[in-house]
C-alpha cells in the first residue's frame, strides 16, 4: 500500500521499472525469456510472445456520509502465446517463475505438431517516450487524504440541493506494470497509472426519485481530482442531471433528426464505426465494413481518428499490450474508409502494419484489436446553428452505454440526458431513451459537424468477448438527419 | 495424446486441490487477521481449471488453457471493515493481503451494520447438490467437438458461408470459505458450454446469430450438431430483417431474453438497491408488483442447478423461498449488511439470487402464446442497457419477428421497445412453457400486453 519498493532509486524508463518489478524480483533473466520463447517457437509457430503483468488496484467507497469500505488487490502473472498462421495457442501462469513459465509455454504450443525448436531474435528494447507519469496513484495521496477527499465531495454534494437524498462517492486507482517479450526481438515495458472518481446521487422530490451520476479520471495520480476542484465539478454535474430528470417528459418514439452534444456522445462513433473497423472482424469478413477499404462509408464531413498517443488520457498507451507504440490512426477521412485498427496477428494476416491497438484485459486474456481514444475531428459550424437547423427533433447530450452487432451494423446507445428541439429551440428535457441505427447508414446521414470537439472526462470501459479495457471517446456537436429514438410518446 | 498434438509436455488437466489443502490456508488467514488486531474476519480462496477451444471455418482459431487462483479476505475491526485480495496462494501473498485488509479496516469509518453473518443463520450441514462433474477433456477432443458443431451449422443452409466459430469451454473449480464465527466449507463446481456463432449472407446483407448449451454435467449438454444447426437456422431466419413502423403492440419476449425482465425485478428487490433507494420497487413488500397469475420462486437446492448453493457468500444457509406469490412481493434478496440497513434478517442472498423459477397459472406452449398475442412483436434479441433501475423506465434495442394472427412472419431489426417495468410486470399476460434451462433464472417466454415499438 505504500508505493514501489524501489522508491529510493527510481529507474529511468518504464521498461527498466517493468524489468525490475517483473523479472529481477522473480529472478528471471533475458536468457530465461529466450528459453521460453524458444520453447514456443516449435514447428510451424511463426510468432510468439510473453506478457508479464503486475496490477495493483485499490478502491474506497463513501456512502451515508462515511467512507465505509476499502479494498486492495494485487494480481500478477504471465500470459504466453504461440501463433501459427491464424491459429493461436494461449496459456498463463499466476506464478512469475521459470518452471511455471515453461509449463505454460508447453500448453500454449499445443496448437501445432511438435517440430524443430526455434529461436527468437535477440531481444532489444522498444524505446517509446512515455505518455504519462509512472507515479503510483496509491502512494500519491495518504490514506487519510483519500478519505478526506471523498468526505469533502459528499458534503459539497449534499450542500447543493436539499432534495439530495443518497450520495455515493468512489475512488479507484490502478498501477499496472507490464512487460512484453516477443519472438521478433521486441522487448517493451510500460507503467500505467489509471485513476477514477465517481459521484452518484439519488434526489427525492416529494417521493419522486431520480438518479444522476458523473465522474472522470485518466492516467494520473490522485492530485488530478483536487486540481481545479475537479471532484466537486463531478458532484455538481451528478446533482444537475438528477434534478433535471424530475421535470423530464416522456421521450418521443420514432425516426427523427437528432443533434448529439460534444464529448461523451462520441460513444456513437465507438459503436457505429469503431468496432466495425477492428482488424479481426474485417479479416474474418464478419464486419458490415469488410471489403469496403477506400469506399465512401460516411458523409464527407466525417473524419474519424483512433489516437492512443494523447497524453494522460484514459484510453492512451505508450505501447500496446504487444509492445507496439500506440499511434494516431485515421479510420475515416472526409467520409472515406482509410484504416483499420490492428494487432500484430490480424495485421500480419491482412498484410498490413500493426497500429498499436493490440490490447488485453490482463495477462490471463488474449490480445485483440481494440480502440484507444476514438473521436471525430471538428467541423466549422457553431453548435447553435446546428440546433437552429432542426425543426422538430431531439438534442442528446449525455449517454449511458452502447453496443453494436458488427455484422448487421445495428448499434444502440442510451441517452440519459436529452431535450426536445421544437422550432429550432431546445425545450423540455425528456426521459432516457435508447437510440438505434445502422452504423454505415447513420454515418452517411451526418449532415452537420460542429467546431466544438471535446473528449470525454475519462470514464469509458469497452467490452469485447468478455474483456474490458479503458477507452476514450470524443466528438464535436453533430447532427444526424434521421435516427430511431426509442421513447414511449407516439 | 493423439498424433495431431504430440506435445512432449502434455498439458493434461491438473487436478484441483482438496479440502485438506484449502482449509488450512483459510484458517491461517483468519488467524493472521486476529494477530493483526482484527475482531473478526472472513476469507475465501478458489482454484479453477479451464480449457477453451474455438474452431473457425474448420480450423483451430484459439486454444486456451487456464488455471487461476484467487484469495479474498475481509477484516473486521469493531464496526469497521477492510478487504483485500490477490491471485496467489503462497503464505507470503496471503499474509500481505491480510495485512492490507487490516490496514484498510483501521482507516474506514465504523458502520453499525457491518459484521459477519449472525452465527444462527450459518449453514450447518452443507449437502452435496451434484454440482461437480469435471470433464476429462483433452485439447484434441475439444477441437473435434467444436469442429463438428460448427460444421453442422455451416451445412444447415447454403446462405451460411461464414462463421465466428464454435467455442467449447470447460471449467472446474473449488472454493473454500470460512469466517471467524466458526464457519468453514469447501465446495466444488463445474461449468461446461458450447456456443456456435453463424454468419448468414444474401443480397440483403449479413446477419449473425448464435446458439449455446451450458451444463454442470458434460453428459447433459445438447449435441454439438443441434447447437450448430440452431445457430445456423437463427442466422438465416434473420436475413432481410427491417424496421417496422412505430406502433403500440403486444410483445412476446422469447425465453432467453425474458430472463432479463426477471433479472431487473430481482435487481430491484435486492438489498443494495433498496437501502440506496435506487429501486423502482421500493416499499413494495406485501404489495402486488406483477400479474396475479405469477409466482416467482427461489429454489437454491436444485440438484445440478446452475445457481444451486446450500449457503451464500457469507456462509448463510439458503432456503426455498417464494419471492412473489400470486403477484404479491413476499421477500427481498438480502445479505447481512443490506439486511441490517433495512432492519431485517439476511435471506441467504449475499452474492445474489440462486435458482429462480417463474411459474404461471397461465402457461401456454409457445405457439399458443403467440396465438394469444395475435398480432405483435416476438423479440428474440435485445441490445444495450436502457433500464433505469430507479424509475423502472425501460427502452432497449430489439430484433425479432413480426407476428400476424399468431403466425411468425418477417424478421424485424432496428427497432426499440419501451415502457416502464412497473407497468410491464402488471401487464404480463401469460408465460410460455418453453423454459430456458441455460441460466439460474428459469423462465419461459413472456407476453406483455402492450409496449411502444419505435421504428421507421
Amino acid at each position: 500500500m505504500t508505493g514501489r519498493t524501489d522508491a529510493n532509486t527510481p529507474p529511468a524508463t518504464p521498461l527498466a521499472t517493468a524489468e525490475h518489478a517483473l523479472l529481477e524480483e522473480a529472478g528471471l533473466s533475458h536468457a530465461d525469456l529466450d528459453q521460453a520463447l524458444g520453447r514456443l517457437l516449435v514447428g510451424s509457430v511463426d510468432a510468439a510472445d510473453l506478457y508479464f503483468q503486475r496490477s495493483r488496484s485499490e478502491s474506497w467507497v463513501l456512502e451515508d456520509g462515511i467512507v465505509k469500505s476499502g479494498r486492495f488487490d494485487l494480481d500478477q502473472g504471465v500470459g504466453v502465446r504461440a501463433m501459427s498462421g491464424d491459429k493461436t495457442g494461449f496459456a498463463y501462469s499466476d506464478a512469475i517463475q521459470l518452471p511455471a513459465l515453461l509449463t505454460a509455454c508447453g500448453s500454449a504450443r499445443a496448437i501445432v505438431r511438435a517440430g524443430q525448436s526455434g529461436r527468437g531474435k535477440p531481444l532489444s528494447a522498444e524505446k517509446s517516450k512515455p505518455l504519462y507519469s509512472d507515479t503510483d496513484p496509491h502512494g500519491s495521496l495518504a490514506t487519510q487524504n483519500k478519505i478526506d477527499l471523498l468526505t469533502r465531495v459528499d458534503a459539497f454534494t449534499r450542500s447543493l440541493d436539499e432534495r439530495v437524498e443518497e450520495v455515493t462517492v468512489s475512488l479507484h486507482g490502478i498501477q499496472d506494470t507490464v512487460l512484453v517479450a516477443r519472438s521478433d526481438g521486441i522487448l517493451a515495458g510500460d507503467v500505467r497509472p489509471l485513476v477514477r472518481l465517481n459521484v452518484s446521487v439519488i434526489v427525492n422530490a416529494k417521493g419522486q426519485r431520480e438518479s444522476g451520476s458523473s465522474g472522470g479520471g485518466g492516467r494520473y495520480a490522485y492530485g488530478y481530482f483536487q486540481d481545479e476542484d475537479r471532484a466537486l465539478t463531478y458532484a455538481s454535474e451528478a446533482v444537475r442531471q438528477a434534478l433535471l430528470k424530475l421535470d423530464a417528459v416522456a421521450a418521443p418514439a420514432g425516426t427523427m433528426p437528432v443533434v448529439l452534444g460534444p464529448g461523451w456522445p462520441g460513444v456513437l462513433l465507438h459503436e457505429a464505426v469503431g468496432h466495425g473497423l477492428e482488424g479481426d472482424f474485417n479479416r474474418k469478413g464478419t464486419s458490415a465494413f469488410a471489403q469496403r477499404m477506400g469506399e465512401q462509408v460516411a458523409s464527407s464531413l466525417c473524419t474519424v481518428i483512433d489516437d492512443g498517443t494523447l497524453p494522460d488520457r484514459r484510453g492512451s498507451l505508450t505501447v500496446d499490450d504487444e509492445g507496439t507504440p500506440s499511434q494516431f490512426t485515421p479510420l475515416i477521412e472526409s467520409g472515406r474508409l482509410v484504416g483499420y485498427m490492428q494487432d500484430t496477428l490480424n495485421a500480419r494476416l491482412m498484410g498490413m502494419a500493426p497500429t498499436g491497438n493490440g490490447r488485453r484485459q490482463s495477462y490471463a486474456h488474449l490480445p485483440m484489436p481494440r480502440m484507444t481514444n476514438t473521436f471525430m475531428q471538428p467541423g466549422e459550424t457553431d453548435a447553435e446553428e446546428i440546433i437552429r437547423s432542426v425543426k422538430n427533433g431531439l438534442y442528446a447530450v449525455n449517454f449511458g452505454g452502447g453496443s453494436v452487432d458488427i455484422t448487421s451494423g445495428k448499434f444502440v446507445f442510451s441517452a440519459s440526458e436529452a431535450y426536445l428541439i421544437e422550432d429550432g429551440k431546445v425545450t423540455a428535457p425528456v426521459k432516457g431513451a435508447t437510440l438505434i441505427g445502422n452504423g454505415p447508414e447513420v454515418m452517411t446521414r451526418i449532415s452537420m459537424v460542429g467546431n466544438d470537439l471535446a473528449l470525454d472526462r475519462g470514464v469509458g470501459t469497452c467490452g469485447k468477448e468478455g474483456q474490458g479495457v479503458p477507452v476514450g471517446v470524443g466528438q464535436p456537436t453533430l447532427k444526424v438527419d434521421q435516427i430511431t429514438v426509442g421513447g414511449t410518446q407516439i | 495424446m493423439s498424433k495431431a498434438i504430440s506435445d512432449p509436455h502434455p498439458s493434461a488437466p491438473v487436478s484441483l486441490p482438496d479440502e485438506a489443502e484449502m482449509s488450512p490456508l483459510v484458517e491461517q488467514a483468519l488467524t493472521l487477521a486476529r494477530e493483526n488486531g482484527a475482531d473478526g474476519a472472513e476469507a475465501g480462496l478458489s482454484v479453477g481449471n479451464g480449457l477453451s477451444v474455438r474452431v473457425r471455418m474448420g480450423e483451430i482459431d484459439t486454444l486456451q488453457q487456464k488455471r487461476d487462483h484467487a484469495f479474498s479476505v475481509t477484516a473486521h475491526f469493531g464496526q469497521s471493515v477492510g478487504s483485500a485480495g490477490c491471485n496467489q496462494l503462497q503464505p507470503e501473498a496471503i499474509r500481505a493481503a491480510v495485512e492490507a485488509a487490516c490496514a484498510i479496516a483501521r482507516s474506514t469509518a465504523p458502520d453499525p451494520c457491518n459484521g459477519l453473518a449472525e452465527p444462527e443463520l450459518l449453514a450447518r450441514d452443507p449437502v452435496d447438490l451434484d454440482l461437480y462433474h469435471p470433464w476429462d477433456l483433452n485439447p484434441e477432443n475439444a477441437i473435434d467437438l467444436a469442429r463438428a458443431c460448427e460444421a453442422a451449422g455451416l451445412a444447415h443452409d447454403t446462405r451460411l458461408s461464414n462463421s465466428e466459430g464454435a467455442t467449447l469451454s470447460s471449467r472446474s473449480s473449488v472454493r473454500c470459505y470460512g469466517n471467524s464465527n466458526g464457519f468453514l466449507a469447501t465446495t466444488r463446481g463445474s461449468y461446461h458450454s458450447l456456443v456456435c456463432v453463424m454468419v448468414a449472407a444474401d443480397d440483403t446483407g449479413m446477419q449473425r446469430d448464435y446458439w449455446t448449451t451450458v451444463s454442470r454435467d458434460p453428459a447433459r449438454l445438447e449435441s454439438g450438431e443441434s447447437v450448430g444447426a440452431e445457430a445456423g437456422r437463427r442466422a438465416v431466419a434473420r436475413l432481410g430483417a427491417a424496421p417496422i413502423d412505430t406502433c403500440t403492440v403486444p410483445v412476446v419476449f422469447a425465453a432467453p431474453v425474458a430472463r432479463g425482465l426477471i433479472g431487473s425485478m430481482l435487481g430491484a428487490i435486492s438489498g443494495g438497491s433498496l437501502y440506496r433507494k435506487a429501486s423502482f420497487l421500493l416499499d413494495q413488500l406485501n404489495q402486488t408488483i406483477c400479474a396475479e397469475h405469477l409466482d416467482i420462486l427461489e429454489r437454491p437446492h436444485l440438484r445440478g442447478g446452475l445457481g444451486s448453493a446450500t449457503f451464500d457468500a457469507e456462509g448463510v444457509a439458503t432456503h426455498d423461498r417464494d419471492l412473489v406469490k400470486a403477484g404479491v412481493l413476499g421477500g427481498y434478496l438480502l445479505g447481512s449488511y443490506s439486511a441490517r440497513k433495512l432492519g431485517m434478517r439476511s435471506t441467504g442472498n449475499a452474492g445474489g439470487a440462486h435458482n429462480v423459477l417463474v411459474q404461471s397459472q397461465r402457461t401456454l406452449d409457445l405457439p399458443a402464446l403467440l396465438a394469444r398475442m395475435g398480432t405483435g412483436l416476438f423479440v428474440t434479441e435485445l441490445m444495450g442497457q436502457g433500464v433505469n433501475m430507479v424509475t423502472g423506465d425501460y427502452s432497449r434495442g430489439a430484433a425479432g419477428y413480426w407476428v400476424q394472427n399468431g403466425e411468425i412472419g418477417a424478421p424485424v431489426e432496428g427497432v426499440t421497445i419501451a415502457g416502464n417495468l412497473k407497468t410491464m410486470f402488471t401487464q404480463i399476460d401469460a408465460v410460455g412453457a418453453d423454459v430456458d434451462m441455460r441460466s439460474n433464472l428459469l423462465t419461459g417466454s413472456i407476453l406483455i400486453e402492450q409496449m411502444t415499438v419505435a421504428g421507421s
